[in-house]
């Protein structure tokens, strides 16, 4: 018989067991997510292809015809398509993630549930939006006469760590959305600005070296350039300070995150 | 054995800020707070914090202490704002409490509003997976139990179409089907029963009842009191957010009715008015109800009810109006009357003392329980005090003209005017 205690502070360990517990919501509110996505749709799953490579072509189109920026290891369009697919896995999650609480206001004020899985389910949208992504990517490959290598299967832990980075961040902001409504005005505009000040549309190797550990300040340095290392067929050495960097930042975003999000969690249904 | 359901010292306190315009604080908005708190801080260190006094705490809830034994099914009454749902949530975990604990001995489920977590552009068969999830079911539980669910919800035929073509109806009716499928060791009910039609609130009710012979727990709000009589073994009475009454159910309801310790009772009506505050315009002297001239204290229907109110003026006012609300128990507004309620033009009330009369006409009320609550205010200006009015229960009794030969009967209106029916025959044969 489990015995449940309600008190004015939960404790850690109640919160792991919650989770366990309730894990099945996980899959069933992600799989909320992908059935309403298409739902009342004229052409569904396409818009999952054809927003990326519209974007890659008109990125390819400025960053290499009109700028001139050099290419380095890949094929412009490689290039540009290898940042895409984290750079899109991330700011769909981050955008899903920061207004989830507010969209599923009525749950979280009626019903008892780890509120960390609504924030968290975004992921899985984005994930599955990654794979069909990949899928494109393979095509592409396919067509500059790209060999894969073993360095693919760095593709894996660079999603992850991909997916921490915008975890933490949605942490952050949904939980602070529930208070102050203006946080979700912040996100497109941090979307937009990560978007030229991340490397997506050109290089990272453009930028001069004395700049380059403070640009990989950016958690999304370290997983662009290595989404593109993992790609291209012959590529020089990885930039190992900024990427170590890139990860620890990572990982202090989502913990922080998480914290944070653990912590406020029991007043969302008085404030939300 | 232990209890099922331990609450000990329980409260819920809220901060209501006074500046409570804008509901959701922007990040803009507190930066100009906190600098003109810190602009007050410069400029008057000593004085007391301003941003303090600006708060004030309310409890919902207050020293709750009760303790529900495995098969238990309470009913919880309070009128609006007693904090019956405050309760329901810390049970069912949506909000934290301030102060105490609660132990649970078993699997909970609420049911605070049917349909939580429904996606309108899912289908029904998609929203009971859903649902079920959400409140608590496994996916094993939800597949087992998907076919009973569907027949008792009635709704097969549209399994396949989105919940925001359902009719209302059906929608509840399928939400309510998931969550009373559930099978947990305490069960949370707030307000389901007052939703559907007549066949399926006989269904819900089988199910509760059902519910109560496997043992298991039933917590049930309401404003439904013949509801909580059928239903419920106990009751709780909440009132302001402390528990002034636990018990059996019929004991609770009857308590709820009467109110409490008699304060609302007309016996009471004359203490009511003296104790009330002071007004620079105006103030109740005295309210009485009488029948036949006669001080009452229950109410013969068959005789007409006159209320008199003596009040004092102090100033020259135009649009002060003494009126009563009429309420039935659920304090359900029936009808207001006000003193000027006949007048062509607002009229201006000189300085002095008034007494204004009017009589309820005999054969006009029902065989139950009213609330009449008197109050003045001044029209577009104020409700002079008490703002909450002075409140007394009418028992009336059956002994007019309405429905006489048929005394056993059950009264179902709210009101029992004797109509002038004639009936003849057609065909005189």
């Amino acid at each position: 018989m489990s015995e449940t205690v309600i008190e004015s502070s939960r404790s850690l360990r109640g919160t792991w067991r919650d989770l366990w517990l309730y894990r099945e919501l996980f899959f069933f509110l992600a799989w909320r997510d992908l059935l309403v996505r298409y739902k009342q749709t004229a052409i569904g799953l396409a818009w999952s292809v054809i927003t990326p490579l519209l974007t890659m072509t008109i990125l390819t189109l400025v960053f290499s015809r009109l700028a001139g920026l050099p290419s380095a290891d890949l094929p412009y369009p490689v290039l540009v398509f290898a940042a895409m697919l984290p750079w899109q896995f991330f700011s769909n999650t981050l955008s899903m993630s920061s207004t989830s609480l507010i969209n599923n206001r009525n749950m979280v004020s009626k019903v008892y549930f780890p509120r960390i899985i609504i924030p968290s389910t975004s992921m899985v949208v984005s994930l599955t939006d990654l794979s069909i992504s990949l899928v494109l990517l393979a095509c592409l490959m396919t067509w500059f006469g790209i060999a894969p290598s073993w360095r693919l299967l760095a593709l894996v832990p660079l999603t992850l760590l991909a997916a921490l980075t915008s975890l933490g961040a949605g942490y952050w902001i949904s939980s602070l959305n529930v208070k102050y409504r203006d946080f979700r005005y912040i996100v497109p505009f941090m979307i937009q600005f990560g978007l030229y000040i991340s490397p997506v549309g050109f290089s990272s190797s453009v930028v001069p070296d004395e700049w380059r550990f403070l640009y990989s300040m950016n958690p999304m340095v370290g997983v662009i350039d290595g989404f593109r290392w993992a790609i291209a067929p012959s590529p020089g050495a990885l930039y190992w300070p900024g990427f170590i960097s890139s990860v620890v930042l990572a990982l202090i975003l989502f913990a922080s995150g998480a914290a944070f999000f653990l912590r406020t969690e029991r007043k969302f249904a008085d404030v939300i | 054995m232990s209890a099922i359901i331990e609450i000990e010292g329980l409260g819920k306190k809220y901060v209501i800020g006074h500046e409570k315009n804008a509901r959701y604080e922007t990040v803009r908005d507190s930066i100009a707070h906190f600098g003109r708190g810190v602009w007050q801080r410069l400029r008057h260190p000593l004085l007391p914090n301003r941003e303090r006094v600006d708060l004030e705490e309310f409890w919902a809830l207050r020293d709750i202490d009760l303790s529900i034994e495995r098969g238990d099914r309470v009913g919880i009454i309070g009128s609006n704002g007693a904090g019956k749902s405050t309760l329901l949530k810390i049970l069912s975990r949506v909000t934290e409490p301030s102060t105490g604990r609660v132990k649970l001995r078993g699997r909970v489920a609420s049911l605070l509003e049917v349909g939580t977590g429904f996606h309108p552009e899912l289908t029904g068969r998609e929203n009971v997976f859903l649902n079920g999830a959400i409140l608590g079911m496994s996916h094993r539980e939800i597949r087992a139990r998907f076919d009973e669910i569907v027949a008792f919800a009635e709704v097969e035929r549209f399994l396949d179409t989105p919940v925001k073509r359902y009719s209302s109806g059906m929608y509840v009716r399928l939400a309510f089907a998931i969550a009373a499928h559930l099978e947990p060791e305490i069960l949370i009910v707030d307000e389901v029963l007052a939703v559907g039609d007549a066949s399926f609130r006989k269904k819900c009710l089988g199910k509760m009842g059902a519910a109560q012979s496997e043992g298991r727990t039933v917590i049930f709000v309401s404003h439904n009191m013949q509801a909580v009589k059928q239903l419920c073994n106990r009751g709780v009475v909440l009132r302001a957010g402390g528990m002034s009454f636990c018990g059996s159910a019929e004991d609770a309801v009857d308590h709820y009715l009467k109110g409490d310790k008699g304060a609302d009772s007309i016996a009471n009506l004359t203490d009511a008015v003296e104790m009330l505050p002071n007004d620079p315009v105006f103030r109740f002297d005295e309210i009485r109800l009488t029948q036949d001239g006669e001080e009452i204290d229950r109410v013969d229907n068959g005789k007409a009810l006159e209320i008199s109110m003596s009040y004092r003026v102090f100033k020259e006012t135009q649009g002060l109006r003494v009126y009563f609300d009429c309420c039935d128990a659920e304090e359900v507004l029936l009808f207001r009357s006000f003193h000027d309620e006949d007048c062509d033009t607002i009229p201006t009330v000189a300085p002095g003392s008034y007494r204004s009369r009017v009589v309820i006409p005999a054969n006009f009320l029902g065989p139950t329980i009213y609330r009449l609550v008197f109050r003045a205010t001044i029209y577009n200006q104020r409700t002079l005090p008490p703002v909450s009015g002075i409140s007394v229960l009418l028992n009336v009794e059956q002994a007019g003209r309405y429905n006489r030969a048929y005394l056993g009967d059950t009264f179902r209106g709210k009101i029992a005017p004797c109509l002038d029916w004639k009936t003849e025959p057609l065909d005189a044969r």
